[in-house]
């Protein structure tokens, strides 16, 4: 059933990289005010107000209370998630055709995982095998020349795109973890026991946010503060993001237009 | 008391000796700026000697009225003579209070200026690295930094891990003007919100 759903996902897939045609350029990836559609902002607005609230009441707190354990062992933590959320990196590195890349997540899973002690040490980056940043669905689909689509915002999950929250479900199929704690085949035949219970996911997902939100709480703080408007001000910073994600690059050349600024004059 | 008093006019007598020349060359100009930001910091803890110290450096150092025009995007060609300079008096005031408040954060920022990119003969990017403390990973800075008159270099942008702040006020702009039927009075209404907070 899983393997019949996969064909027809990637099939689907393959059709809308098709209708697209060119597919998104450096250029359209570097984008501009202009080209960021929203899908429905009246109701994107009013779910980006529910997850503000949310985050105010349960996600900062949350975070700020993970902020006061030890330094240490948030750090191990952290390499904990990263080192399982390595499996979906090099699942979308074969996908999109890296297999250097692949390779490099693939040994530092390996080191991580055993002499890493289950990942909570990193000493793959000390061998000499660096963190070369996640990737996910959405990103590989930006890749393959699958544009970006409309913007909006879902409850709880926060900020997407169209092709983004593809991607999401995408993931869902080509992460490991996932399938190794939701998988019933395995989990009632090969592998089965508790460890190995859906719930796990679960918390491993929600302890990659709360990590995450813990190591931005001043930027957030610091964007909240001087926007006026967090809404656009969140989405341009999103989808930014993204488009420096896919591009696998922090350099300004090749994550911003520079032609916006070829016409600015003051004298 | 006293001392906080003499300490502050110590610091502003410091600052207004060395303040007032830059170097022509864009990292030589980047590290300028860092250090007297850093000095600025680490000289008092009073909120209010920052705020003035560092608006001044950005006064000095910043092209305001050329990010003033970027943020406006498409609607800069809309607005007359009279709503531009409403709009440049108040995006002064408005970025000024933004740049500064975003900087009294930090109490003692560790930059590195590291190498020079020249995009053509009006840009140069500065690459810098903030060092990564506990709390936070370390951070690449990028600044575009405008280069047409090449004895007074002037910041136009800064790219925090390939994020343009100039970017995304503009599209913060944009929304809020689009969200009011293109009435650019909506705009000055907010910015004067936000002076006023």
């Amino acid at each position: 059933m899983i393997k019949k759903t996969i064909s027809t996902f990637f099939v689907l897939m393959l059709l809308q990289i098709n209708a697209v045609n060119a597919g998104s350029t450096n250029e359209e990836l570097k984008g501009s005010s202009e080209s960021s559609k929203e899908c429905f902002e009246g109701l994107s607005r009013a779910m980006f107000k529910f997850n503000h609230t949310m985050d105010k009441a349960i996600f900062r707190p949350v975070a700020k209370g993970y902020r006061s354990i030890p330094a240490p062992i948030r750090k191990a933590t952290g390499n904990a998630v990263n080192n399982l959320r390595s499996l979906l990196t090099a699942s979308n590195n074969i996908l999109q055709g890296d297999f250097k890349k692949a390779g490099n997540t693939a040994a530092r899973f390996g080191i991580n995982t055993t002499a890493g002690v289950l990942g909570f040490f990193d000493p793959a980056t000390k061998l000499g095998f660096e963190d070369e940043g996640k990737e996910d669905f959405g990103q590989t689909m930006g890749v393959w020349g699958v544009k970006t689509g409309c913007y909006f915002v879902l409850p709880v999950l926060g900020p997407t795109t169209t092709r983004d929250v593809v991607g999401k479900v995408g993931n869902v199929f080509l992460d490991p973890v996932y399938q190794i704690t939701h998988n019933s085949e395995i989990s009632n035949g090969v592998v089965g026991n508790g460890n190995y219970s859906e719930h796990n996911y679960y918390y491993y997902r929600g302890t990659e946010s709360v990590d995450f939100r813990a190591k931005n709480i001043e930027s957030f703080d610091s964007v909240e503060k001087n926007s006026i408007d967090l809404y656009a001000s969140l989405k341009s910073l999103y989808l930014q993001n993204r488009a420096k994600k896919i591009i696998n690059s922090t350099s300004t050349t090749d994550t911003q237009n520079d032609d916006d600024w070829e016409e600015i004059e003051t004298d | 008391m006293k001392k906080k008093i003499l300490i502050i006019i110590f610091s502003t007598f410091a600052f207004t000796q060395s303040a007032f020349s830059y170097s022509a060359d864009p990292k030589e100009f980047i590290t300028e700026i860092v250090n007297e930001t850093k000095k600025i910091l680490v000289a008092t803890n009073s909120k209010e000697f920052k705020t003035e110290k560092l608006s001044e450096l950005a006064l000095k150092t910043v092209d305001i009225k050329g990010v003033a025009y970027y943020s406006l995007g498409k609607y800069k060609k809309k607005l007359s003579e009279e709503q531009m300079v409403k709009f440049l008096d108040l995006f002064e005031k408005y970025f000024l209070k933004s740049f500064t408040s975003r900087l009294t954060d930090y109490s003692d920022p560790k930059i590195n200026v590291i190498e020079t990119q020249v995009l053509n003969d009006k840009y140069t990017i500065v690459k810098s690295l903030l060092l990564a403390t506990s709390k936070r990973p370390e951070v690449n800075i990028e600044w575009r930094v405008y280069t047409k008159d090449t004895n007074r270099p002037l910041i136009r942008d800064l790219i925090i891990e390939g994020l343009s702040l100039a970017r995304t006020q503009k599209e913060e702009f944009s929304s809020v003007i689009e969200a009011n039927n293109g009435d650019i009075n909506k705009l000055f209404l907010s910015l004067k919100e936000f002076i006023a907070k």
